[in-house]
Formats: structure tokens, sequence, C-alpha cells
């Protein structure tokens, strides 16, 4: 697909008008026309795509791998030279999108004509493709050298100018599409996809089932409530923002990038389970409770929380759901009846508050257990949690929590309790003091 | 901040079989249902109705189609860069290649970063998957696969295993032991099986799910220690050529991309296709979620990134240029989501100001064809794969 843009731009080159100026240059005994400078196609480049000259190198060197230009003096050194070195385009016959199949019989007849023309002076990797293909098509090989004869010979007729430029393009399309060892191979696009969409677009007659498919999905689209884009993309913005003095590659990180200076100290300070938290970290996680739950220590320093308001066995029951999620799948079935008995059943010894109608739905699937049958009480603890969790930030009563001194250090605001409050409020939108 | 605590499928008796499953709210006319998936192909496959002919489902699925773009744009009022106006520009970057990784034989494929920052598996084209110390530059496991083309790799959360696949049409969990006496591929698992080769893999949040796509066009969740399929996922036309999954911490949701141009967001837990989004011009080579799991950027052969909101259910914002002709092959963000690294198909990585939309730095320095790029966990770097054999963080 990508090729089509390079041929774009190629046709562009093209232009006798605006392309890449191009004259007759004298070359050796010939005189070959419309032949360009690798200086002039560079400077046609950078000013048609106004980029600098490191990209647009780049983008040269890449059109004369994929053999759309090939160079007259030095076939073999595919990139483009910034200086007065002589380039011509390649004929659209030869050009990659064409997809003649390189196929090994051409190559045969082509090594043979070069055999026939330089009197046996070849590559020595076009000897040892020479020898193989004469093995491999040692069955056609009569044919082989009676078209490579006829070639030479249809060629010999032709005008001196002609013959050397028709020369010059087959070695260039050869070179590309069987390129001397340690030479890229740009043909190598790697595997081929399975199905091909194009292909099926043109062919394909959707059967009824489909366009039903498609109308449920459609409607269902529909019916979805979306958000206006200044919404969400006021949220983006605002994320990036908080983050931005987070974002190492941006704003940098202390002690040091371990990549730049080679020493781990910022990972030893920010390991998983650290004893002291830096100071970013814990304002990470004032950024939301996803924030907190996520960071180990975070959540280390949650659970004590917890524990000391005797509610601990919310984060507990919160852990065991993820548990059953994504834990093993043959013990489902197990790990739900421990769930139940542990955190459900009534008088149970860590048994959690939720509502009566929550408690019934998941009592029910707990008939059935499969992976998602608590997701129901999941989602009322965690949002129990998040609350209680903008309540660990205002309120003065946590003694020797490390948690809330840092978050004091990180802001001298005296208001700063109240601050975090109005913050958050405005975060997570309908929470608000009166629920629950 | 948006928490996907709360999907628009839930559980519960289907109104149809009134059996307990997961439910998808259905429309018929106007009328809204709660089906099981079940029920819902079923109805699809029924035969035409007497006022129904094919063109005539073509029609109404084509208007409904409209009706949505209509009311997609309704609530389109004002664009990214706009928004993001107030917000300064980004000064001059200079990023330097600070470890080079050599020790493929042959192209790298496939990269993934370890929880820990510094370690990544890799897997190439000759068959090998290599867990590097990548700060040390040192190997420290090595497999060799009977496959060639392993084409996804993924590194467990716990940092004790890999996953890997390829052209041997499965997905294998590889127990990473430090014995030197073990031979790694003795306790291989096999994980996954489809009909087709393994595109792409993942683990969700635990070592013992595993998440794969597949050129046969469907994706599958897997559990590791029975290889039993626990919810597949069709919907893509073509070859499901990358996936990613949503980093909330209640998320259920994952985005996958295909050789159909359609990025599709799908449930984990219903197998249904929950948002599609097709505006690319050609195949989707990577997609990656925006760190808060509000978005997501698509890396495509048209040439081109763009980047979906999933609130606003469209795509708002390109980024190409018109000196980028070859495809993206491989795209992440940086941990603050204001940067957009991607790599292409002519040897170099674009960054891109994912708020203004303009290209902040281009990187050479590979000499061929980037094929992945991930951002290490911590944000600190970002490694990058190519087909010259080598990996550069």
């Amino acid at each position: 697909f990508t090729i089509i843009k390079v041929e774009a731009l190629v046709l562009e080159m093209q232009d006798p008008d605006t392309g890449v100026k191009t004259q007759t240059q004298r070359l050796v005994i010939t005189t070959i026309p419309h032949a360009m400078t690798g200086h002039d196609i560079l400077e046609w480049i950078i000013n048609r795509l106004q980029i600098l000259d490191e990209e647009a190198q780049n983008i040269g060197n890449l059109v004369v791998q994929y053999g759309y230009i090939y160079p007259l003096q030095e076939p073999k050194n595919i990139i483009l030279r910034p200086d007065g070195s002589l380039y011509r385009f390649q004929t659209p016959y030869f050009w990659p999108t064409q997809q003649w199949p390189a196929e090994e019989t051409d190559y045969a007849i082509y090594l043979a004509k070069k055999n026939i023309r330089k009197k046996g002076v070849l590559e020595d990797y076009e000897k040892e493709n020479y020898n193989i293909l004469n093995i491999r098509l040692n069955h056609k090989w009569d044919f082989v050298i009676m078209q490579a004869k006829e070639q030479y010979r249809a060629g010999k007729e032709r005008k001196k100018a002609d013959r050397v430029v028709f020369e010059f393009q087959e070695r260039a399309y050869w070179l590309v599409h069987r390129p001397p060892p340690g030479a890229p191979n740009v043909i190598d696009y790697g595997l081929d996809r399975f199905s091909d969409p194009n292909e099926n677009q043109v062919t394909q007659k959707k059967t009824f089932d489909v366009y039903r498919r498609e109308i449920i999905f459609n409607q269902h689209s529909l019916m979805k409530s979306r958000v206006k884009s200044s919404v969400s993309l006021g949220g983006i913005v605002k994320y990036c923002e908080q983050y931005f003095n987070h974002d190492p590659i941006m704003t940098g990180c202390l002690p040091s990038n371990p990549w730049l200076t080679d020493d781990t100290q910022f990972w030893d300070l920010n390991a998983p389970l650290s004893e002291v938290p830096t100071k970013l970290r814990v304002e990470r996680w004032t950024f939301s409770f996803r924030e907190l739950l996520s960071d180990p220590r975070g959540r280390q320093d949650f659970q004590l929380f917890l524990r000391k308001e005797f509610s601990g066995e919310n984060l507990a029951f919160w852990e065991a759901c993820e548990d059953l999620k994504y834990g093993d799948q043959s013990k489902v079935k197990e790990k739900a009846e421990e769930v139940y008995k542990t955190f459900l059943a009534p008088g149970a010894r860590r048994w959690i508050n939720i509502d009566g109608k929550t408690m019934d739905i998941t009592v029910k699937g707990l008939k059935h257990p499969h992976r998602y049958v608590l997701d129901a009480a999941q989602s009322h603890i965690y949002m129990l949690m998040k609350k209680v969790s903008v309540y660990i930030c205002c309120c003065v009563a946590l003694p020797s929590l490390r948690l809330l001194d840092a978050m004091w250090g990180l802001n001298k605001n005296p208001c700063f309790h109240i601050y975090l409050t109005v913050k958050y409020r405005s975060d997570w939108s309908p929470v608000s003091a009166d629920t629950d | 901040m948006c928490d996907q605590t709360f999907l628009a499928i839930s559980f519960g008796p289907c109104d149809k079989c009134v059996k307990t499953k997961p439910l998808m709210n259905i429309y018929i006319k106007t009328d809204q249902f709660n089906y099981c998936s079940l029920c819902v192909e079923m109805m699809a496959n029924e035969g035409l109705r007497d006022n129904e002919t094919l063109s005539s489902l073509k029609n109404e699925s084509e208007t409904l189609k409209c009706k949505l773009e209509e009311e997609r744009a309704k609530l389109h009022d004002v664009e990214l860069h706009q928004v993001a106006d107030r917000v300064d520009a980004l000064g001059q970057f200079v990023m330097k290649t600070r470890r080079t990784l050599k020790g493929h034989g042959n192209k790298v494929l496939c990269m993934d970063w370890c929880k820990d920052k510094r370690r990544l598996v890799s897997s190439s084209q000759d068959g090998k998957v290599i867990v590097w110390d990548a700060f040390t530059t040192n190997k420290e496991h090595a497999v060799t696969m009977p496959c060639t083309w392993v084409m996804a790799c993924a590194y467990a959360p716990s940092g004790c295993a890999i996953a890997c696949g390829g052209l041997d049409n499965k997905c294998s969990v590889y127990p990473l032991t430090f014995d030197k006496n073990e031979n790694m591929a003795a306790k291989k698992k096999s994980v996954a099986m489809h009909t087709n080769y393994l595109s792409a893999c993942s683990f969700t949040n635990s070592d013992m799910q595993i998440l794969t796509a597949s050129g046969d066009g469907t994706c599958a969740l897997w559990d590791v220690e029975s290889g039993q399929l626990l919810q597949s996922f069709h919907g893509h036309a073509a070859d499901v050529l990358c996936l990613d999954l949503a980093p909330s911490e209640t998320g259920n949701t994952f985005v996958s991309g295909g050789c159909d141009k359609k990025a599709m967001v799908w449930d984990l837990r219903s197998g249904q296709c929950i948002q599609s989004f097709e505006t690319h011009d050609s195949d989707i080579n990577s997609v990656r979620y925006y760190p808060s799991g509000d978005a997501f950027a698509s890396a495509s052969d048209d040439a081109t990134c763009r980047l979906y909101d999933l609130r606003a259910d469209r795509e708002v914002a390109i980024y190409s240029k018109e000196s980028i002709i070859f495809g993206a092959s491989s795209v992440d963000f940086s941990l603050s989501g204001r940067l957009l690294f991607t790599g292409y198909n002519d040897y170099t990585i674009n960054v891109w100001d994912v708020l203004k939309g303009t290209r902040v730095s281009i990187l050479f320095g590979h000499e061929n064809r980037v094929s992945t790029l991930r951002v290490s966990p911590d944000g600190t770097a970002f490694c990058s794969g190519s087909w010259d054999h080598t990996l550069r963080v």
C-alpha cells in the first residue's frame, strides 16, 4: 500500500516542469539522456516536503533502494549520494508495484545474457547463483541459453545509447530483486497476510445474517451514550497536564534517569514496596483511587488505614474478586465458595456491607459460579473504597501514616485538606458528601 | 478521568431464554431488550421475513450507519488541538540510543517489557526468543521455538514467565528458571490454538490468563493452566494484527486492530464488540491505549497514526506528514500520554505531540524497518526492535 505513496512522489519528481532537473550526460564514451545528480534530487525532496537534510537523505535512500531511481556509477552502492553522482529514473516497466514475479527463469536468462556479453566475467555471487540455477533449471537450460542469445542479438541491433540505458535499467532491476549479499533486501515485506480484505469487498456477497448483525450493532451503538468532544478531549488534556511532572521522558526524574546515568538509584527509591515512598509517588496516589490501588505501596498503606478503621475486609474482598477473575480457571468453583464463606454468608468472619439487592444477585449467581459472578458486588465495594480514600486524605485523625505526612509536605497550604476534597470531587463526578 | 467500572453490558437473566448470562441491550424496532449473545445470534440467523429482502436489510444497515455518523457529529463541538491551545508547546527533544541489544540472528519482530522496568523479552524471525536485562545488556534466557516468525511475545506480570507464538498457530508459555541445568523448553505449556498464525498476545492482570490475536480473524482469551478457551471474539473480517488491554484496574475491555482497517473495542466478559472505528485506509498494525484508558492510538500501513476517543466515540486526531510515506508499524504513549512514539517502515521513529498534533522529533539509527516499539513501565525509556536484528533503548 505504501508503495503507492512512494510512486506518487516519484511521479512528481519526473514532472518536466516541477520535477528534478535532468540533463544529458556524457558517461565514458556514451551520452545518457535524462540524468540527474544526487544533490539535485535531495534538494528537490527537501523543498517539496519541507523537511531537513537527514530525513530527506533517508527518503532518498529508500527511493533508490526500492529501485525507482538507480545510480549510473557504482550501481551496487544503493544510497542517494548528496553530490554530483548521477542517477536516472527507472522505467515504469521495472517498478516494484508492477509485481512482475521476478522469476528464476528470467533471472537465469539475465545472468546468461550477461555472461555472454561480458565473456564470462560475472560477480562472485552472480557466478554462484548462475551455477545454482543451472542445476535447478537443468531441464530448461537449453531454453534459457536460447532466450539469452536471442535477447543479446536483439540488443545489438539497437542504437548504442538505447542499449546502454536498457542495460543499466535491467541491472538496477536485478540488483533490487536479487540483492548481492550484505545489501538490504527491500522486496522482503514479511509474511503474506492471510486474508486480503480488498478481495473480499469486491467478490463477497454479504448474506442476510451479516446485515442483521450489523443492524443490531449499529442500533446498539446509536443508543449508546456519548460524551461531547469538549468534555472528553478536555479530560485527555487534563490527564496530560496532571501527569506532566511524572513523565520521566518529558521532565526527567530524580535523582536521575537510570538509562542516562547508569545509576539505578531511581529504581531503588521507587521499588514496589519501598520503606519511604517518594513525594512524587504519593502525589500520584492523590490523582485517582486507581493509582492508589495499583501501586503496591499505596495499597499497603490503604490496607493499614482500613484495618485501623475496622473495615479491612473490603479491600480483602476486592482482592479476592480480582483473584477469581484473573486466576486459574479450574479453581473458580472452590474460590467462589471460599469467598462466600468468608465474606458474604450471614455471620461470616469478614462480612462485607453491601446493599440487599446486590447481595441477592450475588448469592443467586453463586449457585452457578463463573469468573465474573462477583462483579456487581466488587463494583459496589470499589465505589465504597473510593469514597473512603477521599476520606483518607481529609481525615486528620490518621496517626502515624506516612501517607498523610508526605501529603502535607507536598502542599504547605493550610487549607490543604479542604483543597483536596474539592479537587477530588471535581475529578470523580457524582461523589458528594451526602450520599452514603 | 473515567473509571470504567460499569459497562453497558450487565449480567442477569436473558429476556428470551431466561438463562443467567452476560447480556446485551438490543433494540428491536424501538423497544429495548436484554438478550444473551446466543439468542442474539439465533435472531440474526432467522430466515428472511416476508417483508424483507437482502437489499432492504442492506439499506437498513446503511441508514443506521448514517444516523450513527450524524449523532457522533452532533456532539463534536471542538477539535483536540483547539482544546490543547492553552497548553504550552513542547521544546526540542534530544533523544539518543542509550543501549543497543545485539544477539538476534534475524529480524526482531516483537518485544515486551517486564514490570521490573529493566528486563524485556524479544522474539525474532528465526524462532529465537531472548530475555534480556536491558540495563546491563546481558542475555538472561534464550529459547528456540519450533517455528519461525515468532510475531508475538509477552512478559508475565509476575516476571516469572513469558509467552510467545507465531507461525505455529499456538501461544506457548515458558516459565523462566534460573537453573542452568533445566531446559526451558521442557516446561513449556501450549496454551492457545488458532487456525492461523498468532499475531499478538498479552497477559491479563495475572499469569493465569492470556489474550491472543490471530491471522484467522479472531481474538481469544485462554486459561494458562488448563489451556481452556475462556472467551472468543469474532467480528473482524480479516487478520487481526494487534491488541492492547485497557489499563484500568476494573476495566474489562481491550482493543484490537486488523487488516480490515477496523479497530474494535471488546468486552472481555461477554465477547461482544462494544465500539468499532473504521477510518484508516489500510491495515492497522498496532493499537495502544492512552494511559487513562479513555482513548487509544492506532498505527497503520497508510502512513498515519490516529487517536480515537472512546467516550466521544470518534477519531479525534490524525498524526501524519507529507514526508512520511511509509507505513507505521508500532505505536506507544509516554507515561503522561503527551508524547506518542511511532516506528515506521522507513527505518525511522517519529515522536508526536499528542495534544497539538505536531511532530516533535524524528529519530534515526535503525538500519531496517522498525517493527516493534514499547515504552518502559515507569516511562523512563522506550525500546524499539527492528528488522536490522537489533533492539535499541
